[in-house]
């Protein structure tokens, strides 16, 4: 009989409290803040958090007064935890769901939410996605509840493809990934768009390694050191990242590495000096040298606040800014109006640079950069190792739109 | 071809004496207390983690010293207080003990360290490369962890072979009763063995942080292959855990050099199969792409066929 | 008759629960929970009743939730048509199927080579999910909707209370089958084989046999815990079936005593609320769990339930409330220690200038709060240290009968 005052709190924590005009705007922040992945998790919450407040609740609040408020909610890196937090974030009456770490994750959360509002539509909420990047969620498995705020991969790898083929000297590439759904796609996409743009360059390598199981790669190493390989293309993120970048630096092979997520979070620090000029990342947030003043204030801001934290994801902050812009459009939180509202809507980010979301698949389009792993010119380093990226290549977000294959079920009011 | 395979060998050889360290250890805590010890490569990360932070200070050298005595103190402290403890309950609580600790140092690590990667690095004095072979690099480091672990065995040998303390512990594992007749002190004996192997995994640690990464999951990705080495090698024999340590290292690194798979099967069978097949992806698989897994298919079989291991004596 | 109370009082309470917390929320959190002791009740059938350590039993669960939804797409595509109350049973099934064939080849021994093995063929599914994308979905999973089948009774399945009360009726269904199994030949045998397998065979009992009938039962309630959780979740993923959700359900079992029928169930139950509840007031909720398990092993090696058991002695001595008095003096030290050693964990890893903890302002950078923590728990753990011996006596005294002479004949 123990159970009954643990059930009781449970109770007492679910209830939801009654809206009214100066309450708190409450968005559920549902990603990893526990185990393994928690580091991303905490630094995207903190962010969030940090960008609410910054722009928005240090001047009053929107909508009238009523301040942003961010709730970290744990989901274990677990498509069912995931589930069972939006639930509760439900139950607390929220409206506006932020997610990113991992694609399935999101794209069961995507589904969840799908699936919710078509059987309670008087519980609706809206999906915001800052960092999935399958493309298959702004695709085949598209919802009107979801928005995408980073490039999905296909994109991603468009570019980096195009940064590779105007590389002469670049004539054998190596693909390593992680043996699932996004370390598959993005060998696929890679070989047939270096195909179309370079038919020259051999493939020498589509190579897949089972995911976070991996001691040690230097075996690896060995099969693109003597496959001849000038260039590396990998997907890999996390520790097998990490792994990966030190077992070819040990194994002395002086060849450029193509990768998303080489950056932030320990990885920067622990490349260091080994990684300089050699590792080159994606990404659709413009780093060194920066020059708007709105990104250095703001950088200089969380720095001081968070001394141990990067601004890794600035996007975070222009979701934050569309999802503003609609509220006060719409004059209210309802996330159908929001997300009609958002739909098409153009908004400046922190850069300078134009995002638009495309109202066919909510999918964003903005300016996507190639960046190096380097300590020289850096202002922003990043894990404070003197180590940080700088942007040597940018593509403007018109040469970034591809064609939606989205057939959305838009849902009536 | 040739240069996959010498350094896949070498490859192998750096993985296999490096999950001896560990293995060695637990063999020797399993044939003494009967407990096949789950936290293992916890102590493992602990090692690296200490030696990490005592870097940062003293530099490596000392590490390589000071990081296993105080795992392997710490690990004393833990029979001491902890598995003696439990030791009444049986070997099931024993073991279900030190799975919770492995979950329970996990957490601390996290704890204390945060989760990000740490940037513990191998001494400059060895971060040159040994010698360069077919435009590939040897690094020194790799040459001095199999310098390590070779050292290490011998001394073990010698220790339990030549030395009194190691006929007692010797005698202890047959005989535990015997021993405590005969006026030994058998719980200090215990405790001294579980600092000792847990010292071991330590200094496996301290060498290979650098190396694997530091990093909190890195027990995970090695715990359950020293069991499984453990196991295959028989329980309680520090020969079959030499030897299916090395068998290990070499089989995943030769699976992974190597570029065979199920399509070079089926093209040598003469078989196809479109692909909307429903077991297309079996007909997929690489011997690359399942290297990390057969060790488990190895356990599983050596234990249908041969409950005992490679080289055990006894069953449990 | 007391027996029958208490199934009575279980389905009364399985009834009245989520009519008492309404909230989505909590409906899930019982959902959670039913799942979670059909899980933990099937484990113990393996390590309590038939002392058989499994380290791989999610993949009995997991492998039956992912048939369970395979078989939802099923009705959803029209290949198939039953009603979804029966996913659960086709869960059970797969997983039945499962646990013969492992069964065949991993019950010959028990002890660490049934431990070792079942850790091999765990890694060994948990790894392949990953490969054969067809069936299990690789990382992303399956997914799939259960509100598809044919109506039941007017209910589509669409609100999760309708689930809850399926769940539910599930849970019951299969924990009297379970504690029905105990009460048979094959499950006494099961623990005569756990406590003497030699004795066993002496009297005619292949003790091979035994462990493996009761290994396949396990298999099947696992299963239709399995498939409980797809229809709840309607997604399985590989995280279903590895050794996280293995080491879950040990856990489970072992901190709510593995030698009671109830044990499991009071596990469950606590472990579902630590992990629901718990993970929202700290990041730092797997380091409090971890001490918890391990603590137990070591304070409480019969668990809770265990624990509380431990009192039917002097309840039937007619002396508990001896009991009370001691057990309340030693709880205030115990509580402040407990709540200084939180306190000083938490503001060790809190990155905030200012750092609340039950509305008490500290302030993780000045000497004073670390300081008065660190005395305060240090006082309360020698004052706690000092209640002891008093409890020790209380405990004997309302433990031994009196010697003073019975009016007996």
């Amino acid at each position: 009989m123990r159970v009954i005052p643990l059930l009781t709190l449970a109770w007492t924590l679910s209830v939801a409290s009654l809206a009214n005009a100066q309450d708190p705007i409450r968005i559920a922040f549902i990603d990893p803040q526990s185990g393994t992945f928690a580091a991303t998790g905490e630094t995207g919450y903190l962010q969030l958090k940090f960008a609410a407040d910054y722009f928005y609740n240090d001047h009053g609040g929107v909508l009238g007064g009523r301040p942003i408020e961010v709730i970290a909610l744990d989901n274990k890196n677990s498509a069912a935890d995931s589930q069972q937090q939006l639930r509760r974030a439900i139950s607390e009456g929220i409206q506006i769901v932020y997610s990113g770490n991992g694609s399935a994750v999101a794209s069961a959360l995507s589904t969840a939410i799908e699936r919710h509002n078509r059987r309670n539509p008087d519980q609706r909420v809206i999906f915001m996605n800052y960092a999935a990047v399958d493309p298959i969620l702004t695709g085949a498995d598209c919802s009107f509840w979801h928005f995408r705020f980073d490039a999905h991969s296909d994109t991603k790898m468009d570019v980096m493809t195009s940064h590779i083929a105007a590389n002469p000297d670049i004539s054998k590439v190596y693909i390593i990934g992680q043996d699932y759904s996004f370390g598959k796609a993005v060998g696929d996409a890679a070989i047939s768009m270096l195909a179309a743009k370079r038919p020259d360059i051999e493939v020498v390598g589509n190579e897949l390694h089972p995911i976070g199981q991996v001691k040690d790669f230097t075996p690896y190493v060995t099969k693109i050191v003597s496959s001849g390989a000038d260039a590396i293309i990998t997907g890999n993120w996390g520790g097998d990242m990490v792994a990966l970048g030190r077992a070819i630096t040990d194994a002395g092979l002086d060849v450029p590495i193509y990768t998303f997520y080489a950056a932030y979070d320990g990885i920067t620090a622990t490349l260091g000096e080994a990684g300089k000029n050699r590792i080159r990342l994606v990404h659709n947030d413009y780093a060194n040298p920066v020059t708007s003043e709105e990104r250095i204030a703001f950088t200089r801001a969380f720095k001081a606040q968070y001394p141990h934290k990067d601004v890794t994801q600035p996007r975070l902050a222009t979701s934050l800014k569309m999802l503003v812009n609609a509220m006060e459009e719409t004059g209210g939180t309802d996330p159908y109006q929001l997300a009609l509202a958002m739909e098409d809507m153009r908004v400046t980010n922190m850069t300078g640079e134009e995002v638009w979301m495309r109202g066919e698949d909510h999918q964003s389009f903005q300016p996507l950069y190639v960046s190096v792993h380097t300590d020289e010119n850096v202002v922003f380093d990043a894990d404070n190792s003197g180590f940080g990226l700088v942007t040597e290549f940018r593509v403007p977000a018109e040469d970034t739109i591809t064609e939606s294959s989205c057939k959305m079920n838009r849902p009536q009011q | 071809m040739i240069e996959v395979l010498v350094f896949a060998t070498l490859n192998g050889l750096v993985t296999g004496l490096l999950l001896f360290m560990l293995a060695s250890g637990l063999t020797l805590i399993f044939s003494m207390m009967g407990v096949l010890n789950f936290a293992h490569a916890s102590f493992y990360m602990l090692g690296a983690y200490f030696a990490y932070s005592i870097s940062l200070y003293l530099g490596f050298w000392p590490a390589l010293i000071v990081a296993p005595v105080l795992v392997g103190l710490l690990g004393a402290l833990i029979e001491r207080y902890g598995l003696r403890r439990v030791h009444k309950s049986g070997h099931v609580a024993e073991l279900i003990f030190t799975f919770g600790l492995a979950f329970l140092i996990e957490e601390a690590v996290q704890f204390f360290w945060g989760r990000a990667t740490k940037d513990y690095r191998s001494p400059d004095l060895l971060d040159f490369p040994l010698f360069t072979l077919f435009g590939q690099n040897f690094p020194a480091y790799k040459a001095f962890m199999i310098f390590i672990s070779i050292a290490i065995f011998i001394g073990l040998y010698f220790v339990l072979t030549r030395t009194r303390i190691g006929i007692i512990i010797q005698a202890a594992i047959t005989h535990p009763h015997t021993v405590a007749n005969l006026g030994h002190n058998v719980p200090l004996i215990f405790m001294a063995v579980f600092g000792v192997g847990t010292g071991l995994a330590g200094l496996a640690g301290v060498i290979a942080g650098p190396v694997l990464t530091t990093f909190p999951g890195m027990a995970v990705v090695l715990g359950s292959i020293v069991f499984v080495i453990v196991v295959i090698g028989g329980l309680g024999s520090l020969a079959g855990a030499l030897v299916a340590s090395l068998l290990i290292g070499l089989l995943q690194s030769y699976a992974i050099a190597s570029d065979v798979g199920m399509p070079d099967l089926l093209a040598w069978l003469g078989v196809s199969f479109e692909r909307d097949h429903p077991l297309n992806d079996i007909w997929r698989l690489t011997l690359p792409q399942v290297a990390p897994i057969l060790p488990y298919l190895l356990l599983v079989l050596v234990l249908i066929f041969r409950p005992s291991g490679l080289f055990g004596k006894r069953e449990s | 008759m007391l027996k029958y109370l208490s199934w009575a009082l279980f389905a009364i309470a399985l009834i009245v629960l989520p009519q008492i917390f309404t909230s989505i929320l909590s409906v899930s959190i019982l959902n959670q929970m039913c799942i979670a002791i059909v899980f933990a009740l099937s484990y113990n059938m393996l390590l309590g009743q038939g002392g058989m350590l499994s380290f791989g039993h999610a993949v009995y669960f997991g492998l039956g939730g992912f048939m369970a939804v395979h078989a939802l797409l099923a009705i959803e595509n029209e290949e198939m048509m039953f009603s979804v109350t029966l996913i659960p049973l086709v869960g059970g099934l797969f997983g039945l199927c499962a646990a013969l064939f492992i069964g065949s080849f991993s019950t010959h021994k028990a002890g660490t080579v049934f431990a070792m093995i079942s850790l091999g063929v765990g890694e060994l599914i948990a790894a392949s999910s990953l490969i054969l994308v067809s069936f299990f979905g690789g990382e992303a999973g399956i997914s799939a909707d259960r509100t598809f089948g044919p109506p039941f009774f007017g209910f589509d399945f669409a609100q999760n209370i309708e689930v809850y009360y399926l769940a539910a009726a599930w849970l019951f269904l299969a924990t009297v089958c379970m504690y029905l199994f105990t009460q048979t030949p094959a499950g006494r045998m099961a623990n005569a084989v756990r406590d003497n397998p030699e004795r066993a065979e002496f009297i005619g009992y292949s003790a091979r046999r035994v462990r493996f009938i009761s290994f396949i039962f396990s298999g099947f309630f696992a299963g239709i815990a399995g498939g409980l959780f797809a229809l709840n979740y309607e997604i399985l993923t590989e995280q279903n079936l590895n050794a996280v959700t293995s080491g879950n359900v040990l856990l489970m079992a072992y901190i709510g005593g593995l030698g009671f029928f109830i044990g499991p169930m009071v596990g469950a139950v606590v472990l579902t609320l630590i992990n629901s509840v718990l993970s929202n007031y700290t990041d730092l909720w797997l380091l409090y769990l971890g001490l918890m398990f391990v603590l137990t092993v070591m304070f409480l090696p019969r668990g809770l339930t265990g624990f509380l058991m431990m009192h039917r002695t002097p309840w039937h001595l007619g002396k508990l409330h001896l009991l009370a008095k001691p057990y309340a003096i030693t709880a205030v030290p115990s509580a402040i220690f407990v709540l200084a050693l939180v306190a000083i964990i938490e503001m060790s890893h809190s990155n905030a200038p200012t750092f609340n903890f039950l509305g008490i302002a500290l302030n993780p950078d000045s000497f004073i709060s670390w300081g008065a923590l660190l005395i305060i728990a240090t006082l309360a753990f020698v004052a706690l240290r000092k209640t002891l011996p008093s409890l020790r006596d209380a405990w004997d005294t309302a433990n031994t009968i009196d010697t003073k002479p019975q009016e007996r004949t």
